[in-house]
């Protein structure tokens, strides 16, 4: 136990003390400044998040504070960054080593990627401590076998002499937080770590820092694009923008009366968990979608023996009435990305029907299905990869209209009405899509897919990767299209959030079934399934209402 | 609301292969001078000499070098530096000719099997077999049943390169077949051969570049081979391959006869296979990816 975990956390001895920090690019530090003047202090037992959006300049403050900056690329030309008082900017290599491994420790976002995927994760944390200290075989391994129940992996011993692999991804992330704590260090740098984890597995990990920090007294930098997580776990807050701190303090403070512009944006772009009011339904709109008893199966042939099957989707039913939204929810792996593209017919459904404004569509042939297939169009999650980076914005959009018999001129001439209706200007189309950054991308996206006038809408995670201001804009243009196009959408995402903003009816999936389906006021505010509630208490960062900036009364969410 | 706005001061750019590799280190450079110094004197032959490479004078023969002739004669007196540019006339037509074929041929098969999966158990293992016959044995017996000629020779040798570019194709394609912008035009109702030529193709020439530079260099060395053994083109058409096995006679009074168009074989190939490498350095993508993430 920590003597100063009794103390008030502002009275408590600072681990980290970061102070006016300048940070370059190039080898000598000659090119742009990318973090300029950051100053941040984490108290031992402390949890300070740093939350920005991407190029804020976040993970670069926490690769200078543990010296990882590259070498050839970056260059800390300013400032100090105080480690217990140990200048880090001062130490050499070899020191550095050390106080890596001993003092301050590092976790992040992709744990497959962190673990060496041939070495068993016990020898992985033993490497640790047989560098670092002069303990015996034994009490080394009485000693992972110890952090390992600390950090509340089942069945450690079978755990202990096992491969990366064979662990699930929230595993991997505590065997990693293991390995990080084991040399019980003063300051512990979280880096995303549960950005790349489903919301229930997320909650657990959050949970498990938060309580391995009281039980050692660690001062914790946590690093973070979600508000959400941020509400969850911070003590006190900084806010970053390209390179610059924007606002500090605790948790309280920023969330309920944040003092800058931009940290009052930030948190009205979180979108709430409240589901918004419910559009009338309009009986008499004509369904334009149905999947009646979908499914998907994979068959992994073995030359030997039975074949194993895998059903990724098994009686999906969905109805989607013109000019409304339906929201499939799930995690990772709960078929819902499988649903979308079986619908839009990227792969073919194993069972079931699909009717697309009428017509059945899951069992036409690839030329039987072309004059089908501009009625569904499918805007998809990565924008950096879902353009062709070799060809012109224009020639993108206007790809599908030619592909119907539309003559060149029109087509480009309607590429530049599209790009103003997803307000980018319409001189883009001459472009490339490296010129553009994520959000503006999707905008291309979007309007691709609008350029065939279709009914139905697939958007596949299609503001995941995005930023939250940014997410906020695409929402708003989905919206205002589906208003005044009275397009259909069929919104998939894992984030509920999201999801209780822009849609009408959600579908809530696990293991390739939908679990519970219905207007999205009922499943969000009132659901019926043990899983949907699990879901939405897992949700990070429910207790509090961003846009309002103040604490939301939980007992009524759950009611 | 305002979106972020554009990036301004960039000009519309065609992101491809640039060539600026070719003079990326002083080695490459001298290569590119090198090969570039080979194809000219083979190209400008007739301007360079102004011997007779197939005039047989056996009153010149095994003249000694310098004087009228450069490096000398050959046992029927014929002019050795005539041979040699010549001769280069026939290396590098092998060359080029039997990159570009292997290449146009393997893109296709590679595309094709690349897409479509039925086809791809056939072809692959059609393309297995091919890489399992020797490829000089393979020339050998087509040369030996058709009849030695410039075709013949050229067939032969790029037979057994096919199957490699196939290869490469259909690795590039599977893996940029899974890419959304191709899922995406396939959902825009784009046809197969629009889809094929307009996404997935632009993304092979890169390593087509370095593939065709590699066959070059082992088809210019598979003809001099074939030459020597005497199952290339006829003998008194000047190749590196057969002044070289007309030299191994008299290699102990004359061998010149031998060095030169040796030397001439190595510096072509040797520059070839530079300038495969430092394109192979420039275009890797996982290079590329490098310069361009923070």
């Amino acid at each position: 136990m920590n003597a100063s975990a009794n103390m008030p956390v502002n009275e408590r001895p600072i681990a980290l003390d970061i102070e006016n920090l300048v940070v370059a690019i190039g080898k000598t530090g000659a090119g742009k400044k990318i973090i300029d003047g950051v100053s941040l202090q984490v108290r031992e037992g402390e949890t300070l998040c740093v939350v920005g959006e991407s190029g804020s300049g976040k993970s670069v403050t926490s690769l200078s504070t543990m010296g990882l900056l590259s070498k050839d690329a970056l260059k800390v030309i300013g400032g100090s960054i105080k480690l217990v008082g140990e200048d880090i900017l001062q130490a050499s290599e070899r020191r550095l080593r050390e106080l890596r491994a001993t003092t301050m420790a590092m976790i992040f976002q992709e744990p497959m990627t962190a673990l060496n995927p041939v070495v068993t994760v016990g020898k992985q944390i033993d490497e640790v401590l047989r560098t670092h200290t002069s303990l015996g075989a034994a009490a080394r391994r009485t000693k992972i076998l110890d952090m390992m129940e600390q950090v509340r992996l089942p069945d450690v011993k079978r755990i202990f002499s096992s491969y990366p692999h064979r662990l699930s991804g929230g595993q991997r992330q505590r065997i990693m937080i293991a390995m990080a704590l084991v040399l019980e260090p003063k300051l512990l740098i979280a880096d995303e770590p549960t950005t790349a984890l489903d919301v229930t597995t997320q909650a657990q990990i959050l949970r498990l820092i938060r309580d391995l920090q009281k039980d050692h007294g660690t001062a914790v930098l946590f690093i973070t694009h979600d508000m959400g997580v941020v509400a969850d776990i911070a003590d006190r807050v900084a806010v970053m923008r390209q390179g610059q701190l924007v606002e500090a303090g605790p948790l309280k403070d920023v969330l309920s009366n944040p003092t800058m512009d931009y940290t009052r944006n930030l948190l009205s772009s979180v979108p709430s968990l409240t589901p918004r009011p419910a559009r009338a339904e309009d009986a008499t709109h004509p369904v334009v979608l149905e999947a009646a008893e979908l499914g998907k199966v994979y068959r992994e042939h073995s030359f030997l023996g039975k074949a194993r099957e895998v059903h990724a989707a098994k009686n999906v039913t969905l109805t989607l009435r013109k000019g409304r939204t339906l929201g499939i929810v799930g995690e990772s792996g709960s078929g819902k990305s499988t649903v979308a593209r079986c619908i839009v017919r990227l792969i073919d459904p194993t069972s079931g029907a699909i009717r697309l404004a009428g017509q059945e569509i899951s069992g036409l042939s690839r030329s039987a299905l072309q004059p089908h297939r501009k009625k569904i169009q499918i805007v998809f999650q990565d924008p950096y990869r879902s353009l062709n980076p070799r060809i012109t914005v224009g020639e993108s959009i206007a790809e599908g209209p030619i592909n119907y018999g539309v003559d060149r001129p029109t087509a480009l001439a309607r590429a530049r009405e599209l790009l103003e209706l997803v307000d980018l200007p319409a001189d883009a189309v001459t472009r490339y899509p490296h010129q553009f950054s994520g959000g503006q991308r999707q905008r291309i996206a979007i309007a691709r897919a609008l350029a065939l006038e279709p009914e139905v809408l697939v958007a596949d995670e299609a503001v995941s990767a995005l930023d939250v201001s940014v997410q906020a804009q695409v929402l708003k243009l989905l919206d205002d299209i589906q208003t005044r196009l009275g397009i259909a959408i069929l919104f998939i995402t894992h984030d509920l959030r999201v999801a209780a903003q822009i849609c009408d009816d959600v579908a809530v999936m696990q293991r390739g079934q939908v679990v519970e389906y219905g207007p999205a006021a009922d499943v969000l505010a009132n659901p019926q399934q043990t899983y949907t509630r699990q879901l939405l208490d897992a949700a990070p960062g429910r207790g509090w209402d961003f846009a309002n900036f103040r604490a939301v009364d939980t007992t009524m969410a759950t009611a | 609301m305002a979106t972020d706005p554009l990036p301004n001061a960039l000009l519309p750019s065609r992101r491809g292969p640039s060539f600026g590799f070719l003079v990326s280190s002083p080695i490459i450079a001298l290569a590119t001078i090198c090969l570039i110094a080979v194809i000219a004197s083979a190209i400008f032959a007739p301007w360079l000499t102004s011997h007779d490479p197939q005039l047989l004078v056996p009153a010149n023969r095994l003249k000694p070098a310098g004087g009228e002739f450069l490096l000398g004669t050959d046992a029927y007196g014929r002019d050795l530096f005539a041979r040699i540019l010549y001769g280069g006339r026939i290396s590098l037509l092998v060359g080029l000719g039997s990159a570009i074929i292997s290449i146009v041929i393997g893109l296709f098969i590679g595309l094709v099997s690349g897409f479509f999966r039925y086809v791809d158990a056939v072809m692959m293992r059609i393309m297995d077999g091919l890489m399992a016959i020797p490829s000089i044995l393979l020339a050998i017996a087509v040369v030996s049943l058709s009849g030695a000629s410039l075709t013949t020779v050229l067939i032969a040798i790029t037979i057994p390169e096919v199957p490699r570019v196939a290869r490469l194709v259909r690795s590039v394609v599977l893996s940029a077949r899974e890419e959304p912008y191709v899922e995406a035009a396939i959902s825009l109702g784009s046809s197969l051969p629009k889809i094929m030529w307009k996404h997935l193709m632009p993304n092979t020439i890169a390593p087509l570049i370095v593939q065709g530079t590699y066959v070059a260099a082992a088809a210019i060395l598979t003809e001099a081979i074939l030459s020597f053994l005497g199952a290339g083109i006829s003998p008194e058409v000047p190749s590196w391959g057969n002044i070289m096995a007309e030299g191994r006679q008299y290699f102990q009074i004359k061998p010149s006869l031998i060095f030169w168009p040796g030397l001439l074989l190595s510096i072509a190939i040797l520059s070839v296979n530079l300038i495969g490498d430092a394109a192979r350095d420039a275009l890797d993508p996982r290079m590329k990816q490098r310069e361009a993430g923070k």
